[in-house]
């Protein structure tokens, strides 16, 4: 199984404070963001910073994903040759394109940077599967939404059933690619009950994770995307029961007089993976 | 490298450092030093700056600097972001 994303938390790349507090704000990734939260003034010494604390700094367990600017502006291939000597954990690309990931990969393929798309237009997600295929050191990929309803001219709203399209194709073609589907974020940071309503639909998608924009966002995230103690407990017995049947050389597995098969099983194992890395069990 | 211009970089914010740059002529690096940790880290924020500028090969400069309880990799980024926008 990869590795638990359930939330990746967008910091400033212009932001110190918030770069060296990165592991303690609860979320499973971290993007440090050289891209939209850094003026155009500010991306030469944004760069400079996120290299030097991503080389210097312990930041514990939390992934350290690097956002850089476009592919097509002077700034992203910049961005990769820094973050070459600073080795985040990934970079993610926006506006990604087949030609825009062959690229990108070619510059780090001598390290063991991953990478995470951004589709945010209409072209990206028509060639979704093209992208996943240029390189393998994608690990998932990041849907946004505001560029994508920008690019496609139509208004973005909460209740969002104008991307009920995009998050259904980028789930199916993660889960067929074996790929982490990061949702977009929520925007409204004073809208509690809208962020766990939305987190929800997503998960409800296919999605496996989601970005946040505010670290008040985390905990609720978090808790929809992890298996509740229910959830744990019956994932549990599930495994157990299938273990027993496989001791006592029995092809037809039943718990509580339903019939367990293999799906059943397998997201029993999934539930009881995520719970171990969410620290749950 | 030498510096061509006036050219700052870093912020007044918490944990962040506002480095400002001058060319000087030959006076070597004279630096004034505003830190909230001025009694504890004063000497070792000016270690790291004259060190940083040292790495960029810049021999004369007079900076000024106001430190928010920056990091060393933090003062070391902004002198540098200074630095290279002061030289072009």
């Amino acid at each position: 199984m990869n590795k638990l994303r359930r939330t990746m938390l967008f910091i400033p790349g212009d932001n110190p404070g918030m770069i060296q507090n990165a592991d303690v704000f609860g979320a499973d990734s971290v993007i440090i963001d050289l891209e939209d939260a850094v003026g155009a003034t500010e991306k030469d010494s944004s760069r400079l910073l996120v290299r030097n604390a991503l080389a210097n700094l312990d930041l514990g367990n939390v992934e350290t994903v690097v956002r850089i600017n476009g592919m097509d502006t002077e700034e992203g291939a910049l961005d990769i040759k820094a973050l070459l000597l600073a080795r985040p954990d990934g970079i993610m690309v926006p506006k990604a394109t087949v030609e825009y990931m062959e690229t990108v990969h070619e510059m780090i393929k001598d390290t063991e940077i991953t990478l995470f798309p951004i589709i945010e237009g209409a072209y990206s997600l028509e060639t979704v599967t093209d992208i996943i295929k240029s390189s393998d050191r994608i690990k998932g990929l990041l849907f946004g939404a505001e560029d994508f309803t920008a690019d496609m001219g139509i208004k973005r709203t909460k209740e969002g059933s104008e991307i009920f399209y995009a998050r259904n194709r980028i789930a199916a073609a993660c889960k067929a690619f074996g790929l982490d589907a990061i949702d977009t974020p929520f925007t409204d940071t004073n809208d509690e009950k809208g962020l766990e309503r939305d987190t929800l639909v997503g998960k409800s998608l296919g999605m496996t994770g989601k970005a946040a924009i505010n670290p008040r966002q985390i905990e609720s995230i978090n808790s929809v995307y992890s298996p509740s103690g229910e959830e744990i407990d019956e994932a549990t017995r599930i495994i157990n029961a299938a273990q027993k049947a496989a001791r006592e050389g029995k092809g037809v597995i039943s718990l509580d007089g339903k019939m367990i098969d293999a799906p059943i099983i397998s997201r029993a194992e999934k539930v009881v993976e995520i719970a171990r890395q969410a620290q749950l069990i | 490298m030498e510096l061509l211009k006036p050219a700052k970089a870093g912020t007044l914010e918490s944990s962040d450092i506002y480095i400002t740059l001058y060319p000087n002529d030959g006076q070597g690096i004279n630096i004034k030093l505003e830190s909230i940790v001025m009694k504890q880290f004063g000497s070792q924020i000016k270690k790291v700056i004259s060190e940083s500028l040292r790495e960029l090969n810049v021999e004369n400069a007079d900076i000024v600097a106001v430190d928010k309880g920056a990091l060393d990799c933090t003062i070391k980024a902004r002198v540098e972001a200074a630095a290279r926008r002061s030289s072009k």
